[in-house]
C-alpha cells in the first residue's frame, strides 16, 4: 500500500516535470486544437502542404541564424540579405520575352549561375559580419544591425534605378519559378521541391553541427569561449565560417523566396530575421550560446508556421496575430529558462 | 638523455616588466623529470605571471626557457599543449553544455573520413579514465558533474596530451579529503611516468606532503629552491613573507558576551540541504563552521540571509523573531554576508573600488533630492581604504585590478558600512596570501572586540582553530556538534564531520 502511494507520488512528480519541460509544445498544441475546433477544414492535405512549403525557406534561414545564435551571436541582417539576394537573382532570371527586363540584353541563363552568385554574395556579406564580430570585436547585435541597414541601402540602389525605377522585378523565367513552386508527383501526394531543398540543407547542417570540427568548435565557442581558446580552437576562424555559412544560406533562401513569390522588391524578406530568431528560440536554441539542435530548429519553424497559417485560416485579425506571435516568443523563453533555474 | 639534461624544464632568469611594475625579476625555476615542484609565494609574488610567460600568454622581456633540452618560446596555449606542456586551471575552463569527451578532445578531435569519430573518442577517453581510476561516463554532460569531477576531467585532459610538464593551479581548492587522496594518487602515477608537475597552492600541509622540491617567490623575485624534506610550514611562510611569522594568527583579545542571535531548527524546503540546524551566537564571538565540501555549511549562511527557502525554523535576534525572506530584509535586520565566490558574487570587476565599497549601502547616501551624496560616499570609501589598509592607487581604480586580498578587504568593508550586528563570512581567506590573511583575521578580531557577532565558514582547519571561539561542525546538512575551540582538535572535528555520512 505504502509502495503504491509512493509510486503515485513519484509519477505525479514525473508528470509535473514532463509538463514543465514540454509546456511550450503543449500550449501550442492547445492553440492548434482550438484552430481545428473553430475550423475543422484546417486539417487537409493542401493546408499541410502549404505549411510545409512556406516553412521550407524559413527553415533554411533559421538554420543559418541558429548557428550564429549558438556562438552567442545574433544576426539582424538576415532578412535584408534575403531581400538583396532575391532582387539580384530575379533580375538575372527574368523571362527573355518579358518586356520590362532589368537587363534587356541578358541571354537566358542556366538556373545554377545566378543561384551560385547570390549564395556567394550572401557568403561574402556573412564574412563581413563575421569579420566585424570576430576580428574587430563589435558586439554581434550592433555589427549586424549596421549590416542590416547597409544591405537595405545596397538593395534599394540596385533595385530602384532607370529605366523602370522601383517596380517589382517580375516576369521571372518559368524554369526559375518552377524551381521553387514545382512538385514531385501530383494530386494528393504532391511533394513540393522546396521541401526537398529544406530537407537537404537540414541534413547538411546536421552533419556540419554534429560530425565536423567546425560544428563542435561552434558549440565550444558559444558554450565557453575561454575554454575554446585554451584548447587551441581558432575562435576567429570558427566565427568567420559560421557567419559565412549563415550568409550563404540566406543567399540560397533569397533566390528561393523570389522564385516562390514570383517577384522581388527591396522589401522582400523584411523582418524575416525576427521570425527566424523566434522560431530558433522556440525550438530550444539558447540565446546565451552553446545549445541548439537541427531537429529543434525545424520543430520551432514548423510550430510557428502552423500557428501563423492557422490563425490566418480562421481569419484572425493580422494585427492580433502579431500580438500572439510576440507572446509566444516571450512565454517560450520564460518557460524554457525555468528548466535551468534552480530553486534554493 | 636525462643524463645530459638533468632538468625537464628550465626557466632561467625570466624577467617581465609592465608599465611601472617589475613583475618578474630574473626568476629561475628548474623542474626535474619525475618530480613534483611546488611553486609558492603570496598573491602578487609573480607565480601566475611566470606561468603566463611559460605558456606564451605574456612574452618575457629577458631570460630563456629550455624544455627537454631545447630552447622554446610558445606563443599560444595550443603550441605549449602540443609540445607537452599543459595547465590545469584554477578556474575550470570547460564547455558545460557539452559532454565530457568532447571537452577533452576539443581542438584535436579524432577524425575518420573527414568527420569526427565519436567511437574512437569514447574509447580513448575510457582508456585514460581507466589509467587514472576516474569513474565518469565520457558521454555525461559536464553540467551534471560535481566540481571535483570537473577537476578530474581537466587533469585527464592534460594527461591526454601526453604532457611532460603539467601545471596545476590550486587543484585542491574545491576537493574533499578523499578526492585530494585520489588526486595525489594520480599525481604519483604521473610522477612515476617521469612527468614534471608544477604545483601551485596555498595549502602548506598539502605541499609538504606531495612535493619533492619547493621554489619560493616574493615580489617577482626568486627567493629559494629547496627540497621539501628540508622545509617546515613556518620556514616556508618565513621565506614567502620575508619576515618571521611565527604567529599566523593575531592574539585572541575578544570576549564573548550575551547571546545576540539564535537559529532554531532550520530545515530546507526545496533541496536536500539543512536538517534541523540550531545554534546560538554571542556578542563579540567568532563562531566557526566546519565540515566537508557538500556538508551544506554555506547553506546556513544563505538561509539566514534570506537566500534560501526554509520549511521550518526560526531566527531570533535579541530574543525577538525576525523574518529574513530576502537579502534586503536580512540587511535591514542587521545581517551581512560576505560570499564565498568573490569573483562570481562579490565584486563588480570593471567598476571602481568606490562603487564596490558602497553598493550595499546606497540608501544611506540618498540626499534630499533623491540624488546620491558623493562626498559622503567618498569619505566612507576612504575610511575603508585607510582602516583596512587596502592597497589601491585610488578610489577610481577598477577593483578587478587589485589583488585578491585587497578585493576581499573592500568587500568586507562594504558590509561593515551597513553596520551589521551579525557578520557572516564564507571562506573569507580563500585564495589570498598569508600576509593578507593575517590582516583579515586581525580585522575579524577587532570587529569581535567591538561587539559584533561573527560567523565564519572555512575549510582550513588551522584557521578555524586559530581564530574562532567555538566551532560548529556540519555533517550532511546536520549539526554534528559544537566545540569550544580551546578544547577542540583536528581529529575531533574530522570525526564529527563524518558523523552523518
Amino acid at each position: 500500500m505504502a509502495a503504491n502511494t509512493n509510486a503515485a507520488k513519484w509519477d505525479r512528480k514525473r508528470i509535473g516535470t514532463f509538463l514543465m519541460n514540454n509546456a511550450i509544445y503543449l500550449i501550442l498544441l492547445a492553440l492548434l486544437v482550438a484552430i481545428v475546433i473553430i475550423s475543422p477544414d484546417f486539417v487537409s492535405m493542401t493546408n499541410f502542404r502549404n505549411i510545409l512549403s512556406q516553412a521550407s525557406t524559413r527553415v533554411i534561414i533559421a538554420l543559418g541564424i541558429s548557428g550564429v545564435l549558438i556562438t552567442q551571436g545574433t544576426d539582424l541582417s538576415a532578412g535584408r540579405m534575403v531581400g538583396l539576394t532575391a532582387v539580384i537573382s530575379s533580375s538575372m532570371l527574368q523571362a527573355v520575352e518579358y518586356p520590362y527586363r532589368m537587363y534587356p540584353a541578358l541571354a537566358k541563363m542556366p538556373l545554377w549561375v545566378p543561384i551560385l552568385i547570390v549564395i556567394a554574395v550572401g557568403a561574402i556579406i556573412g564574412l563581413l559580419n563575421g569579420t566585424a564580430v570576430a576580428v574587430f570585436k563589435v558586439p554581434p547585435f550592433i555589427a549586424t544591425l549596421g549590416m542590416m541597414i547597409i544591405v537595405y541601402g545596397l538593395t534599394s540602389i540596385y533595385f530602384d534605378r532607370p529605366p523602370y525605377g522601383a517596380q517589382p522585378i517580375g516576369g521571372l523565367d518559368p524554369d526559375f519559378t518552377n524551381f521553387a513552386q514545382g512538385f514531385f508527383f501530383s494530386g494528393k501526394a504532391a511533394l513540393p521541391y522546396l521541401v526537398i531543398y529544406a530537407a537537404i540543407v537540414s541534413l547538411l547542417m546536421w552533419v556540419v553541427w554534429n560530425k565536423t570540427r567546425l560544428g563542435k568548435n561552434m558549440y565550444a565557442v558559444g558554450g565557453n569561449p575561454e575554454a575554446a581558446v585554451v584548447s587551441g580552437v581558432n575562435v576567429v576562424k570558427t566565427l568567420l565560417v559560421i557567419y559565412m555559412i549563415a550568409g550563404a544560406l540566406y543567399g540560397f533562401a533569397g533566390s528561393l523566396e523570389a522564385a516562390r513569390i514570383g517577384s522581388a522588391t527591396n522589401n522582400t524578406g523584411n523582418m524575416y530575421e525576427l521570425d527566424a530568431i523566434a522560431a530558433a528560440v522556440v525550438g530550444g536554441v539558447s540565446t546565451s550560446g552553446g545549445i541548439g539542435t537541427v531537429p529543434g530548429v525545424i520543430t520551432g519553424v514548423l510550430i510557428f508556421q502552423v500557428i501563423n497559417y492557422g490563425l490566418n485560416f480562421i481569419g484572425v485579425n493580422p494585427y492580433v496575430q502579431y500580438i500572439v506571435k510576440g507572446l509566444i516568443i516571450v512565454v517560450a523563453v520564460a518557460i524554457d529558462i525555468r528548466k535551468y533555474l534552480k530553486k534554493k | 638523455m636525462t643524463a645530459t639534461h638533468p632538468y625537464l624544464l628550465e626557466m632561467n632568469s625570466i624577467s617581465k616588466e609592465f608599465p611601472g611594475v617589475k613583475a618578474l625579476d630574473g626568476v629561475t625555476l628548474r623542474i626535474r623529470p619525475g618530480s613534483v615542484h611546488a611553486l609558492m609565494g603570496e598573491n602578487g609574488a609573480g607565480k601566475s605571471t611566470l606561468m603566463k610567460c611559460l605558456f606564451g600568454i605574456y612574452h618575457a622581456d629577458g631570460g630563456q626557457i629550455i624544455f627537454d633540452g631545447k630552447p622554446v618560446s610558445f606563443s599560444t596555449a595550443k603550441q605549449a599543449l602540443d609540445a607537452g606542456v599543459s595547465m590545469v586551471h584554477q578556474e575550470l575552463n570547460q564547455v558545460r553544455q557539452r559532454d565530457v569527451m568532447e571537452n577533452i578532445w576539443l581542438g584535436r578531435f579524432p577524425m575518420k573520413w573527414g568527420l569526427i569519430d565519436h567511437n574512437a573518442m569514447y574509447e580513448k577517453t575510457k582508456l585514460i579514465f581507466k589509467d587514472l581510476e576516474i569513474e565518469i561516463d565520457p558521454r555525461e554532460k559536464v553540467d551534471r558533474l560535481s566540481v571535483s569531477q570537473m577537476q578530474m576531467v581537466e587533469i585527464a585532459k592534460a594527461v591526454s596530451y601526453n604532457s611532460k610538464i603539467i601545471v596545476m593551479d590550486e587543484p585542491t581548492s574545491s576537493l574533499t579529503e578523499k578526492e585530494v587522496d585520489h588526486l595525489f594518487r594520480i599525481i604519483n602515477v604521473l610522477r612515476a611516468k617521469g612527468c614534471g608537475i608544477i604545483y601551485i597552492s596555498h595549502k602548506m600541509e598539502e605541499i609538504l606532503k606531495i612535493s619533492d622540491d619547493v621554489t619560493i617567490m616574493r615580489d617577482g623575485k626568486w627567493i629559494a629552491t629547496k627540497s621539501a624534506k628540508e622545509l617546515t610550514t613556518d620556514e616556508i611562510i618565513r621565506l614567502m613573507v620575508g619576515r618571521d611569522l611565527s604567529n599566523r594568527f593575531p592574539p585572541k583579545e575578544n570576549a564573548p558576551g550575551e547571546v545576540i542571535f539564535q537559529a532554531q531548527g532550520l530545515t530546507a524546503r526545496f533541496q536536500r540541504s539543512l536538517v534541523d540546524v540550531s545554534f546560538d551566537l554571542r556578542k563579540g564571538e567568532i563562531l566557526g563552521v566546519a565540515g566537508l565540501v557538500g556538508s551544506k555549511r554555506t547553506d546556513i549562511l544563505e538561509s539566514i540571509f534570506g537566500m534560501r527557502h526554509l520549511e521550518t525554523g526560526r531566527l531570533l535576534l535579541h530574543g525577538k523573531e525576525v523574518r529574513n525572506g530576502t537579502p534586503e530584509e536580512a540587511m535591514r535586520h542587521g545581517f551581512a554576508l560576505v560570499t564565498e565566490e568573490r569573483r562570481a558574487t562579490g565584486i563588480f570587476p570593471q567598476l571602481s573600488v568606490g562603487f564596490n565599497a558602497l553598493t550595499a549601502n546606497l540608501p544611506s547616501y540618498v540626499g534630499p533630492m533623491g540624488l546620491l551624496n558623493e562626498k559622503k560616499g567618498a569619505a566612507d570609501t576612504d575610511w575603508i581604504i585607510q582602516s583596512m589598509r587596502v592597497k589601491t592607487p585610488s578610489q577610481n581604480t577598477p577593483i578587478g585590478s587589485l589583488s585578491g586580498g585587497n578585493q576581499q578587504k573592500v568587500i568586507i568593508g562594504r558590509w561593515l558600512l551597513t553596520r551589521p550586528e551579525v557578520l557572516m563570512l564564507d571562506e573569507p581567506t580563500r585564495g589570498i596570501d598569508v600576509g593578507a590573511k593575517y590582516e583579515i583575521y586581525q580585522l575579524m578580531m577587532n570587529l569581535a572586540k567591538e561587539g559584533k557577532g561573527i560567523i565564519m565558514v572555512s575549510s582550513e582547519m588551522p584557521e578555524l582553530l586559530g581564530v574562532t571561539d567555538r566551532i560548529l561542525v556540519m555533517s550532511n546538512g546536520r549539526v554534528a556538534g559544537i566545540l569550544n575551540t580551546k578544547e577542540a582538535t583536528q581529529e575531533e572535528i574530522l570525526r564529527l564531520a563524518a558523523k552523518y555520512l
